[in-house]
């Protein structure tokens, strides 16, 4: 399978502070990743890496076959990814709408279609659309930053902690989506520290320890590995 | 209508409704000189976080700019074109330099300090500021340039209109409709287009927005091209009533701007607007009742009273918890 996208030695400081460490990763064209570890393990920096808001010191990012690690991160976005950041981070004091058209801001012309896509999947983001995305429940808003980030029609996305503080009912909702979305086709790294929950969807799985991949496999196989219940259980 | 018998000291000159419309209109004029200058304030801190304390010496330029039009086109009293062209190619040319030079400011004043610790893009603010300061002294002289406008069309410019109580100059009217105009456009902008949505985005939330493929740096330095422009119409009106220029014209003008913004609420667009017609009405009630020297106390006493109420300005949202 060829690599959509591929990290690889990839190390990542905040000033003095180095997180990532020897960091490489590979995800397949349509392939369900997801990326577990504890907190403050580097999850969220190695998304942010991935998209250039955090710069590689050493190491290359590759996407679609190009070296991208010298490009920024609009370029990037440009050239098909996307990410439903943790707590989902929607422009509060914008509408649902003009949240969505941020995610289709590289878009130009595909923007129409790509909000009629969403409204007809999604009649509820349709009778939302003028509404302040910041007076939207937490679970609408799960939902209208993963339709903004749909909305470049993507082929790899990126998202972090999808089932952050949503109730139960609202985590599988989100996993659902998140299978619908890669049953489309979409290649996904999907951050979570509810391992089993993501692992159960996913075909493959990374463990990440303090900034270090520890341990890399299929995601089966990962789910019944003992040294991630230990990891786990052990943090 | 006769006199309001209130305060003593106040003579039968002062206390009457055309002396009170007077201040007032002299207010709304220089507030919206304020106002304009300003959104560039607010607009850039909304952004960046960054008290930009260069952007009085924009709004200086920027009156330089519209002079040396002025003289270029023949002067006021026998300009080569007709007054509402040359009206026109002054605040044009006066906003495109301020633009162009808010923009070179951010690209090698700032942008280089960008992750760098907050006071360090600050300090440089203030060197660009004294910077500028000499360099206009250096190349304009320490004489004040003379805009001599009463000269335009014999005067006629500064003639009254009067309805009822009240009496507006023409010159009085053209800055404040041209405010107007500046602001709407503005207003218009941010709300309705893709680069405005881009600066709410950016001005909410800069990681998000960089996040949605949204190339900072261009919207940073749109902001400041913009921002500029309206300190530069801004240098232009203030030539256009005041008559003259100098190199230090944007220290003070800056400064009320700047407590205008906050007054307003800093990063709100609207805040700024009605920040700045407050401190030029309350200025224009201080000099005209009590003394020009006591201006400045009452504009910065408005600014203490208004802070202890609303520590976030008039229109400003207290700091979202972003977690
Ligand atoms: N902007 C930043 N500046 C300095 N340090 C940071 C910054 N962002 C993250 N860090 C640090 O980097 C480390 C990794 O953070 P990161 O956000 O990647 O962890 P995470 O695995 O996503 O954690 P969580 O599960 O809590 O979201 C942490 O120690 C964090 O404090
Ligand atoms: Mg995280």
């Amino acid at each position: 399978m060829s690599a959509l996208l591929e990290l690889s030695g990839i190390n990542t400081y905040y000033g003095q502070m180095h997180i990532l460490q020897d960091v490489s990763l590979k995800i397949g064209e349509g392939e369900l990743v997801s990326l577990l570890g504890g907190n403050a393990s580097g999850k969220s920096t190695t998304l942010k890496t991935i998209l250039g808001i955090v710069p590689a010191r050493t190491g290359n990012v590759r996407f679609g076959g190009e070296d991208v690690t010298a490009r920024r991160t609009s370029y990037r976005i440009g050239r098909g990814m996307a990410i439903v950041p943790e707590n989902r981070r929607l422009f509060a004091p914008m509408t649902v709408l003009e949240n969505l058209e941020m995610g289709a801001y590289l878009q130009g012309d595909g923007m129409k279609e790509g909000l009629e896509r969403v409204y007809s999947l999604f009649p509820i983001v349709y009778e939302r659309r003028q509404q302040l995305a910041g007076t939207l429940s937490g679970g609408e808003q799960q939902m209208v930053a993963m339709r903004r980030a749909l909305m470049s029609r993507p082929k790899l996305l990126l998202m972090d902690e999808p089932s952050m503080g949503l109730a139960p009912i609202l985590v599988e909702r989100s996993f659902e989506i998140i299978q619908q979305v890669h049953a489309s086709g979409v290649a996904m790294l999907v951050v979570e520290q509810n391992a089993n929950m993501a692992l159960s969807i996913a075909d493959r799985g990374y463990v990440l320890s303090t900034g270090r991949l520890v341990l890399e496999g299929a995601a089966k196989e990962l789910l019944a590995h003992e040294d991630l219940r230990k990891a786990y259980l052990g943090r | 209508m006769g006199g309001i018998h209130l305060l003593a000291g106040f003579d039968s000159f002062t206390l009457t409704w055309p002396y009170f419309f007077d201040q007032l209109v002299a207010g709304l004029t220089l507030g919206s000189l304020y106002a304009l200058l300003a959104l560039g304030y607010s607009m850039v801190y909304g952004i960046l976080k960054l008290l930009n304390f260069a952007h009085g010496e924009v709004f200086m330029i920027g009156s330089y700019i519209g002079y040396f039009v002025l003289t270029a086109l023949g002067g006021a009293a026998s300009p080569d074109v007709p007054i509402v062209v040359l009206l026109l190619l002054m605040f044009a040319a006066g906003m495109l330099g301020s633009g162009l030079l808010g923009v070179a400011i951010e690209r090698f004043a700032y942008r280089p300090l960008r992750s760098a610790p907050r006071i360090a893009p600050l300090i440089s603010a203030l060197g660009v500021s004294f910077f500028l300061q000499q360099l206009a002294t250096l190349l304009f002289g320490s004489i004040p340039k003379q805009y001599n406008t009463f000269g335009l069309h014999n005067g006629s410019l500064f003639n009254r209109i009067t309805l009822g109580n009240f009496q507006i100059q023409y010159m009085q009217l053209i800055v404040v409709v041209s405010a107007v105009v500046l602001m709407l456009a503005l207003t218009q902008l941010v709300a309705r287009t893709k680069v405005g949505r881009a600066m709410r985005a950016t001005s909410f939330d800069l990681e998000a927005a960089s996040m949605m493929g949204i190339d900072i740096d261009r919207v940073i330095m749109f902001t400041f091209f913009v921002g500029s422009a309206l300190a530069g119409a801004g240098g232009v009106m203030n030539g256009l009533i005041f008559q003259n220029v100098n190199a230090y014209v944007g220290f003070n003008a800056g400064l009320k701007a700047f407590t205008a913004a906050v007054v307003g609420g800093i990063g709100s667009i609207k805040g700024a607007m009605f920040g700045g017609l407050t401190i030029g009405v309350a200025q224009a009630f201080a000099t005209g009742y009590l003394s020009s020297a006591y201006q400045d106390v009452i504009v910065f006493a408005l600014l203490v009273v208004i802070l202890l109420m609303r520590p976030t300005g008039l229109f400003g949202t207290p700091a979202l918890q972003k977690v």
